[in-house]
């Protein structure tokens, strides 16, 4: 067992006594079972088949603060630049693991657009209706997310309602606690036919090394439709463990993009579980890093009932020594007769010491499905580079020219301009080129 | 204009160019002609600056300067455009924002301003009717899905958007039809002044009633083996190559 899963155990007795499920029984009981599979199973390593390509061991050796305080003065200034300036938003901002009400923007007019703390303490029927119900019982990150997890996002969007404006949300660390391990989670409940936008980023400010074990619980009912937004462009410090679980109901379309562009190791686990027919479930995502950097992409469609439709679009873009992991899985349950799954993954190597490992892998137990699937690790076409040149356009220009194009497309589902133009700003700037012929 | 000096140039182990002498001043209409495999392209490539090629030996004089010593972009920037035998398909980049960016390139490389907007839109409007081309082409990715002549006819375009000081043509005659074929011919002489200079790489007569070349060279071998004017040009057309074949053999 590492220092930290020890550190962890331990401070959980500190812990749940301040916990705010302590007048929620039912958290209390989840919180201790989900420990209970933490200690026998501590973190995960390489020898776990999950967990081939990505090791853990040298984000996990830091000497991180567990219990974090939060009193230290963020003003508005200081994270207006991970927000959307140019537009009016909601928004959720967590200081060091705790809401801050000063920097937030929240509603409980025609839905709840509040917190995981709050919604602790004044709904748990709902809690115990939803709460680890998306999320598996049994993945270590997910346990101990559980285990601790005392604030975070509470999205609840009743029937029929389309909410005026998205929904941000931002977990800032600062240097105050020294490296620290945050763990937040958010619940969001879509009822029928509403829908929302969500962005979310988690942002280190400081110096020191922080690790974040993130959970995510996005229930879609029926005819829901949820736009959901992971702008991943952390500090060289900053290490994320992202957990987002989505249960679809029938009619249902979520999309969820991730844009992951920063951070020292990265990995998302995002699952998706299409519990209903004619739902429909988009993932794509860009990730553009460099040296020293890890993103890891797992994903998992778990297609239940017929009729379905899922789309899958990762492109990957890497440079200097940075390493990239695709494993796509797409599960068709013998039910789901008539699925349609589209899974594609395509890599560009822009240096030789970048690597990519990708794997797509297919489990299919109907008969009449069409799935395709195909993946790419390639370099930039040196033909369309010289006829580029030879036109004027500089060599970095043109590299970076074909590179937007080849990734560009994974932006199509953005459903927010402003977004839309932020994320070009920052391909740009990754790419070190004039994007204006795109914008 | 442009001064080539026993030219030698590789790719691996390959001896293509063996020795390539050809001088061509403003104003002048100069047409390559030769066998499959001779060399042309090769040569064209050469002068672009493709990296793939290695030169042995012998120069480039381009206007007093020393061509071999520049990248592709900085011999663009000084005049000098490749219309290829096979343009590439670009995927995701649109035939107008590829031209703005070639042309906004080329001009911060000569230290200019970029082009208006406004003027930008004008001209283009101006070039794609000259060669009657649907503005639709515009919005569509590079050459994606174009078909032979259509790409032969977006080369021209680009040719005529960057007014080059050299242009080179390979085989542009080749994929298009009797009309296209007039159409970018005519496009071609439009852009031709005291200033400029053209060489046409093709193995038909065709399009050299349109574009009347002042020479005709025979490339053989990796070699220029005979010069001579427009006659040339039909003799070839009339006897073939085994003749050349013959005396250098
Ligand atoms: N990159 C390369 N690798 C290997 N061989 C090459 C390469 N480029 C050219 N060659 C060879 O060099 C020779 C000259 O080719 P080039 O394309 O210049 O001929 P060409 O005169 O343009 O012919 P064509 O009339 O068919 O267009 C050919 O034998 C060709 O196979
Ligand atoms: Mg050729």
């Amino acid at each position: 067992m590492t220092d930290l899963a020890q550190d962890l155990l331990s401070s959980f007795v500190v812990a749940e006594a301040g916990l705010n499920g302590a007048k929620n029984l039912g958290v209390v009981n989840m919180r201790k079972e989900a420990l209970d599979r933490f200690e026998a199973t501590g973190f995960p390593t390489t020898r776990d088949e999950e967990w081939k390509y990505t090791n853990l061991k040298p984000v996990l050796k830091h000497d991180y603060k567990i219990m974090l305080k939060s009193e230290s003065a963020v003003s508005f200034g200081d994270i207006k630049q991970y927000l959307l300036s140019d537009l009016d938003t909601y928004k959720l901002v967590f200081i060091n693991g705790k809401y801050s009400s000063w920097l937030s923007e929240s509603t409980h007019q025609s839905y709840d657009i509040c917190t995981f703390a709050a919604a602790l303490n004044k709904y748990p029927d709902i809690l115990a209706e939803y709460l680890g119900k998306a999320a598996p019982a049994g993945e270590t990150f997910v346990d101990l997310n559980t285990a601790f997890a005392d604030d975070g996002a509470y999205i609840r969007i009743k029937a029929n309602q389309t909410v005026d404006k998205p929904i941000e949300i931002l977990y800032i660390t600062t240097d105050e606690n020294g490296t620290s391990f945050s763990q937040n989670r958010n619940l969001i409940i879509v009822e029928q036919n509403a829908e929302v936008q969500i962005l979310e980023r988690h942002q280190n400010l400081g110096d020191t090394e922080s690790f974040t074990n993130f959970v995510s619980e996005v229930f879609a009912a029926r005819d829901a439709r949820v736009s959901y937004y992971k702008v991943q462009n952390d500090s060289d410090k900053a290490s994320l463990v992202d957990n987002t679980h989505v249960k679809q109901a029938s009619g249902s379309n979520v999309h969820v993009g991730t844009y992951s562009f920063g951070g020292k190791l990265v990995r998302n686990n995002l699952h998706f579980y299409s519990g209903g027919e004619h739902a429909e479930s988009h993932m794509d995502g860009i990730t553009i890093i460099g040296d020293g950097q890890t993103v890891d992409h797992h994903t998992l469609v778990d297609h239940q009932e017929p009729n379905c439709y899922s789309r899958e679009l990762y492109k990957g873009i890497y440079l200097g020594k940075s390493h990239g992991v695709f494993n796509g899985k797409v599960l068709v349950r013998q039910k789901a007769q008539k699925t349609n799954a589209f899974q594609q993954n395509d890599n560009i190597l822009l240096s030789d010491k970048a690597k990519v490992d990708t794997k797509p892998q297919l489990e299919i137990f109907a008969d009449d499905v069409r799935c395709s699937h195909g993946c790419t690790v390639g370099q930039l076409d040196k033909n369309a580079l010289f006829y580029l040149r030879s036109r004027g356009i500089p060599k970095r220009e043109a590299e970076g020219l074909m590179t937007y194009a080849f990734a560009s497309d994974a932006l199509e589902y953005v459903k927010i301009p402003q977004l839309e133009k932020r994320l070009n700003g920052v391909i740009a700037e990754k790419l070190g080129i004039n994007l204006e012929f795109a914008l | 204009m442009i001064k080539i000096k026993d030219l030698q140039a590789r790719v691996e182990e390959k001896e293509i160019l063996r020795g390539i002498n050809l001088e061509i001043g403003p104003g002048e209409v100069h047409a390559i002609m030769g066998p499959n495999g001779s060399g042309k392209s090769t040569l064209s490539s050469v002068i672009a600056g493709r990296e793939d090629y290695e030169v042995t030996g012998g120069a480039i004089d381009f206007e007093g300067e020393d061509l071999l010593d520049l990248d592709p972009e900085e011999r663009a920037h000084k005049g000098i455009f490749l219309s290829f035998q096979y343009p590439v398909e670009i995927p995701g980049v649109t035939v107008s924002n590829f031209i703005k960016t070639a042309i906004n390139e080329s001009r911060k490389g000569r230290g200019e301003e970029p082009m208006e907007a406004r003027e930008m839109l004008a001209k283009m409007r101006e070039k794609t009717a000259l060669l009657e081309m649907d503005k639709s082409y515009l919005s569509r990715s590079l050459n994606e899905g174009f078909s032979g002549g259509e790409k032969k006819r977006n080369e021209i375009f680009q040719m005529a958007m960057l007014e080059p000081k050299l242009a080179i043509l390979d085989e542009t005659d080749s994929g298009l039809d009797i009309d296209a074929l007039r159409i970018v011919a005519n496009g071609v002489n439009k852009l031709r002044s005291e200033d400029n200079a053209v060489v046409v790489i093709t193995h038909y007569q065709r399009l050299l009633d349109y574009i009347e070349p002042d020479f005709v060279h025979v490339l053989y071998n990796g070699k220029i083996v005979k010069s001579g004017d427009k006659n040339l040009a039909l003799e070839l057309e009339a006897k073939g190559y085994d003749w050349i074949k013959a005396e250098n053999a």
